[in-house]
């Protein structure tokens, strides 16, 4: 049979045992709506509050600071459009980077055509921000800055600290996308003077459709769905408890085994980038060789076409991604690809391995042993590959 | 989101290669949308006697190339400028709404392969375009 191997862990995650068997009672006898009196609704209400308790603590936050809510991109999209509508009337100039994910982006997008100015600072070859960009793009009237901890595609981990402490002595609210980081890189939001910070479940173990967003107290911000008086007023909607528990569970997981796992995972990840490099001539790592999520391997190969790599790729069961436009529906490739200066037909070329706790060292053997006869395959049928270079 | 015969045509790809002191040969696409194709082909008293293909791109822009190596070997010249990139498109029982485009392009690979022919022999066929006039993608 054949044996498939995902190496697609920066998409999404199966959800864990433990984070299954702690969501199970929540469909079944404990299904009752927090917002009523009774036993089974008290409990799930204390299990939410006890979910909130252990978010914050893997972030360094207070729980009265985390409010969940239904994704990642709902995270994002509240931070900032919430924070950008309470502040208005101090400035409307708002900071991002060209690398954040849409959520953030097309947030921004959707600003900029309702009144609001937004610097989209760019980054250098290996996908950082650079502070001293930050600082040149502060002006008096900048509200928000909102900079991702580390790149979906590429892995960089963005130097967070610095830049939310220029925002800070700008008067600007500091807001991170860490639906990449959470769980894999140590967090403390209070020393890293975070104002607001996304995160999402199902990068990390939970299911599906939760996520929260963390606000520091005193944080000026607009409520974004309008309901009922959950999330302490300020995120309507009858709360997914299965998935805020589940959530809670696989954050604290996570937590306690960062350190292990980040080894393990730099491990298998630096085995792989030097398996391609070792093994395929014309190709180029992106984003940077150690400011890197421990998962996250990005490769282009020149003169061939992700997709192609890719379904030939799951005909040998792997399971991988890819920054070409073909994979994204769109003409042009990956815009982090671009940001970092590669060329078109390079960042057409590119492949996206991120490594997962499942994964084990026989997976990646399995992808050395794969890959270079792949992508030779279908360089011998690129017209733009010439064996004699 | 591919049918079979995307997949067998993606998988195991007919005609690839190029043919040497080809008779017809034609380049399309550009490497910044991500698609190339390049198409040889062999002609004698006006009938495609073979046809080979390279192709730098996604799988339907593979795929197509390959189906459309087939339909045109043992095609007269006038039969091959009709080969439409809605025929190719039929021959792989169809294409997601977002590939269409790779379709045009193997449409266009063989039609600039035939214009080069024609020209290099100074001959005229009805129909047949020329490259830069083809160039929607």
């Amino acid at each position: 049979m054949k044996q498939n191997i995902y190496f697609d862990n920066a998409a999404t995650t199966a959800v864990r045992k433990e984070v299954f068997a702690a969501m199970k009672p929540f469909f079944e006898r404990e299904f009752g709506n927090p917002s009523s009196v009774y036993e089974i609704a008290r409990n799930a209400k204390r299990h939410i509050e006890d979910a909130r308790l252990k978010v914050a603590k893997a972030i360094g936050a207070e729980p009265e600071e985390i409010y969940f809510t239904g994704s990642g991109t709902e995270a994002d999209n509240w931070a900032i459009k919430g924070a950008a509508d309470a502040n208005k009337n101090r400035g409307r100039h708002i900071i991002t980077s060209v690398i954040e994910h849409h959520a953030v982006l097309h947030t921004c997008e959707y600003l900029e055509k309702n009144g609001f100015d937004v610097t989209y600072l760019p980054v250098n070859e290996h996908g950082i921000i650079e502070p001293e960009e930050l600082k040149k793009a502060m002006r008096p009237e900048t509200i928000v800055v909102s900079l991702m901890f580390a790149n979906n595609e590429i892995g960089t981990i963005q130097p967070i600290k610095e830049l939310a402490e220029i925002t800070k002595s700008g008067g600007a609210i500091f807001h991170t996308d860490a639906v990449q980081a959470v769980g894999h890189v140590e967090i403390d939001v209070k020393e890293m003077n975070i104002d607001m910070l996304a995160l999402s479940g199902h990068k990390l173990g939970a299911p599906k459709g939760v996520g929260a967003l963390y606000i520091k107290k005193g944080t000026k911000i607009e409520q974004f769905i309008h309901g009922g008086g959950q999330e302490r007023r300020k995120r309507g909607g009858t709360e997914n408890v299965a998935g805020i528990v589940g959530l809670a569970v696989a954050v604290e997981l996570a937590s306690v085994e960062i350190e292990d796992e980040r080894k393990r995972l730099e491990f298998l990840r630096d085995k792989l980038i030097k398996g391609i490099e070792e093994k395929i001539p014309h190709i180029r790592v992106n984003g940077h060789r150690e400011k890197r999520l421990p998962g996250n391997v990005n490769v282009s190969f020149e003169f061939i076409e992700g997709e192609s790599l890719l379904l030939h790729l799951d005909m040998s069961g792997i399971f991988a991604s890819s920054g070409s436009a073909c994979t994204s529906g769109d003409l042009d490739p990956s815009h982090v690809l671009l940001a970092i200066g590669l060329p078109h037909e390079i960042a057409h070329g590119s492949l996206r391995l991120t490594v997962g706790r499942d994964n084990t060292e026989s997976d990646v053997d399995k992808v050395l042993e794969v890959l270079p006869g792949i992508v030779q395959r279908l360089r011998d049928m690129s017209p733009l590959y010439n064996p004699e270079n | 989101m591919y049918t079979a015969k995307v997949m067998d045509h993606f998988s195991n790809p007919r005609n690839v290669g190029e043919i040497l002191n080809a008779d017809g040969v034609g380049m399309v696409g550009n490497a910044k949308c991500g698609d190339i194709m390049k198409m040889h082909l062999k002609i004698e008293n006006d009938i495609v006697l073979d046809a080979k293909f390279k192709t730098f791109g996604c799988g339907a822009a593979v795929a197509t190339s390959s189906a459309a190596t087939e339909m045109v070997i043992g095609k007269t010249v006038e039969e091959a400028i009709k080969i439409s990139n809605k025929a190719v498109m039929d021959a792989l029982g169809g294409l997601p709404p977002e590939k269409v485009h790779c379709s045009c392009l193997a449409e266009e690979a063989l039609h600039a392969a035939l214009w080069d022919y024609a020209v290099k022999n100074g001959k005229y066929y009805e129909g047949l375009k020329s490259p830069e006039e083809h160039s929607e993608h």
